[in-house]
């Protein structure tokens, strides 16, 4: 079963380019240059998986996140920026985004990105992983929930190698633990990246709504 | 007493004169044995036995020493000449003089003992003339002999000789000094003894520790002029080098232009101590700057992750050096273009690296004129109490590549470790 996916870029010479790309190996079931157009296509399309630009007009891919989520909570989102901006970032990824890539991906290692994001797990580039560290480095005031609040050792260590550049297959070769094992330790990253009351990520979240 | 070199005219048999290649104190009787055609090793223990006949034989030397004159330069083979510069005849003088002083000291101290007490001191005299005049030398030279002192003094030809008359002089000193004092008062007996050992150690490793002391000194600043120079040489290969390098691939004048006003104008800032535009920059600003530079110049696309931040230092400087030519390298040489950096600032120290997916290289492998590793990368990390280390695996694709990690502690870590901070 091929997995289906709905392209969101304001940018229409990006997304005929990723079109091409991706439409060797994965289904492209339709695509959206505005907020509206996206929510609409994506009501009818049902997809699996959406690739969304973080930046365009009228309310970004959070825009987008948000009204799709309720309506389809099985559409997986996978976020696709030029932006180094880190609060842009973790505002779409707290929004529910299940991943962070940059543009400069090569065409085979963004459908691998898809294909994981389809199967459930989170996809960590080198820079989301740098904001995650970022966003959870030096000590909480007080975590209100250390579950959520903090990171592991382990999962720190896992952090540390994807932002250095390793692939999931890489890492788990470094730490001599199994790929899968790899792929839980990120996600359980997201789950606090989402869920986590830290007062950076918070800030964070609220400064991209007021913007 | 030295004589200007003059040149003779040949003749069948070598007038006297004193040897420059085949000396031990002013080459007299090297001199003889090359006039008389003997062996030089005779004419001195006959020298030295005759010294002990009440003294004939130094007199002798002495007024040879006087008379005759220097051969000339260009007499003595090149590969045998060896020639003892002034410094030897101050410091023979100079030996006498500190033996002199210590006859005059033990006559003021009542410790005085007759003239038969002169030839033990004149013995220990020339003893410790022939040592010192023989470290002396070395010490004159290069000091490529490192701090083993023993090993120096005994690393030239014909050293053991004068270490064995040196010592044995002064031994001989020694035990004729005891042997004529043993009518001495109880009391003073023990003390003598005791004073007669430390002086004749004195006398046997004094030079050697004067010279070890010396040889520390020159050491020291051995070192800093190479770290001076290793700081250059990473800096032009960082800087001229490069440009060189770009200049050469570059098609247009205007390119190469422009490559040679910007490399003018940042050598200029350099040796003139104007602080590069980092001052003031943070690192992450630093790291993204260096990357979006490479990112121009070579083609290639950077994923430059930095967590935390702090102000440049010194130190932090020449991490960013390191990093950038890691980043170049991997640039030029993966075959790959896409790079990652990432450098994350801890509380204890301040990391890197540079990681690609590339072909791929060898580092032991890398021959020592390409200066890029070597010296801008682990030279340049070592000078700041920092460390790197390189990762290869050759092949590419997943699972290859090239990492190169960089390790600084953090300055006051460093501070704390008594690194030097200058840059």
């Amino acid at each position: 079963m091929s997995v289906r996916v709905f392209v969101v870029d304001d940018h229409e010479i990006f997304r005929s380019g990723v079109r091409w790309e991706l439409g060797r190996d994965l289904e492209i079931v339709g695509d959206a240059g505005t907020v509206e157009d996206a929510v609409t296509g994506i009501a009818s399309a049902e997809p699996d998986v959406v690739l969304l630009d973080v930046h365009m007009p009228g309310g970004g891919g959070r825009a987008v996140i948000d009204a799709v989520h309720g309506e389809q909570p099985e559409v997986r989102f996978l976020a696709l920026s030029v932006s180094d901006a880190a609060e842009d970032v973790i505002g779409v990824i707290r929004a529910g985004a299940r991943g962070y890539v940059t543009k400069s991906i090569s065409a085979h290692e963004l459908a691998a990105a898809v294909r994981r994001i389809h199967d459930g797990d989170a996809v960590f580039s080198p820079r989301l992983a740098g904001f995650v560290l970022d966003a959870f480095g030096g000590d909480a005031p007080q975590p209100l929930d250390p579950d959520l609040d903090l990171l592991t050792t382990r999962e720190r260590e896992v952090l540390r190698y994807i932002a250095r550049g390793y692939t999931y297959k890489e890492v788990a070769h470094q730490l001599h633990i199994a790929v899968k094992t790899v792929e839980t330790h990120v996600s359980a990253v997201l789950r606090k990246l989402q869920l986590s009351n830290r007062y950076e990520l918070t800030r964070w979240a609220t400064d991209r709504r007021l913007v | 007493m030295r004589t200007m070199a003059t040149v003779a005219p040949r003749m069948t048999r070598p007038s006297l004169r004193r040897s420059r290649s085949n000396r031990v104190i002013a080459g007299v009787a090297g001199g003889v044995a090359q006039h008389l055609g003997i062996d030089p090793l005779v004419v001195r223990v006959a020298f030295v036995g005759l010294t002990f006949a009440a003294g004939f034989g130094l007199v002798v030397y002495l007024l040879l020493w006087l008379l005759a004159r220097v051969e000339p330069v260009d007499a003595a083979p090149e590969t045998a000449r060896r020639r003892l510069p002034r410094p030897t005849m101050r410091q023979v003088l100079g030996g006498i003089l500190v033996v002199a002083g210590i006859g005059l000291l033990l006559w003021f101290t009542g410790f005085w003992f007759g003239e038969i007490m002169a030839w033990p001191v004149m013995l220990a005299a020339i003893g410790f003339a022939v040592l010192w005049a023989r470290s002396g030398e070395e010490g004159s030279g290069r000091s490529i002999f490192g701090s083993r002192p023993l090993e120096a003094v005994l690393a030239t030809r014909g050293s053991w000789t004068r270490l064995a008359i040196g010592a044995a002089l002064i031994l001989a000193g020694m035990a004729v000094f005891l042997a004529a004092n043993t009518s001495l008062a109880a009391a003073g007996n023990m003390l003598l003894a005791v004073f007669v050992t430390l002086g004749g150690a004195a006398l046997l490793a004094g030079p050697w520790i004067w010279r070890m002391g010396r040889e520390l000194v020159e050491e020291r600043n051995s070192r800093i002029r190479s770290e001076a120079h290793a700081e250059m040489a990473a800096h032009l290969h960082d800087s001229v080098l490069q440009t060189l390098a770009l200049i050469q691939r570059s098609g247009t004048p205007r390119e190469m232009v422009s490559l040679a006003r910007t490399q003018e104008r940042d050598l200029r800032a350099w040796l003139y101590g104007r602080a590069p535009a980092l001052t003031g920059m943070r690192l992450r600003d630093a790291i993204d700057a260096m990357a979006g530079k490479i990112e121009r110049s070579e083609q290639v696309s950077i994923e430059a992750v930095v967590v935390g931040d702090t102000e440049l230092d010194p130190g932090l400087r020449a991490l960013l050096a390191a990093c950038g030519e890691a980043t170049l390298n991997a640039a030029r040489h993966s075959g790959v273009t896409d790079i990652s950096v990432y450098v994350e600032v801890e509380p204890e120290r301040v990391s890197a690296f540079v990681r690609d997916h590339g072909s791929g290289f060898d580092p032991a492998a890398v021959s020592d004129d390409r200066r890029g590793i070597a010296d801008s990368i682990i030279g340049r990390m070592d000078r700041y109490g920092g460390s790197a280390e390189i990762t290869s695996r050759p092949g590419g694709g997943p699972g290859g590549g090239t990492e190169v990690a960089i390790h600084l502690p953090r300055r006051a870590v460093r501070e704390a470790a008594g690194v030097k901070q200058a840059s």
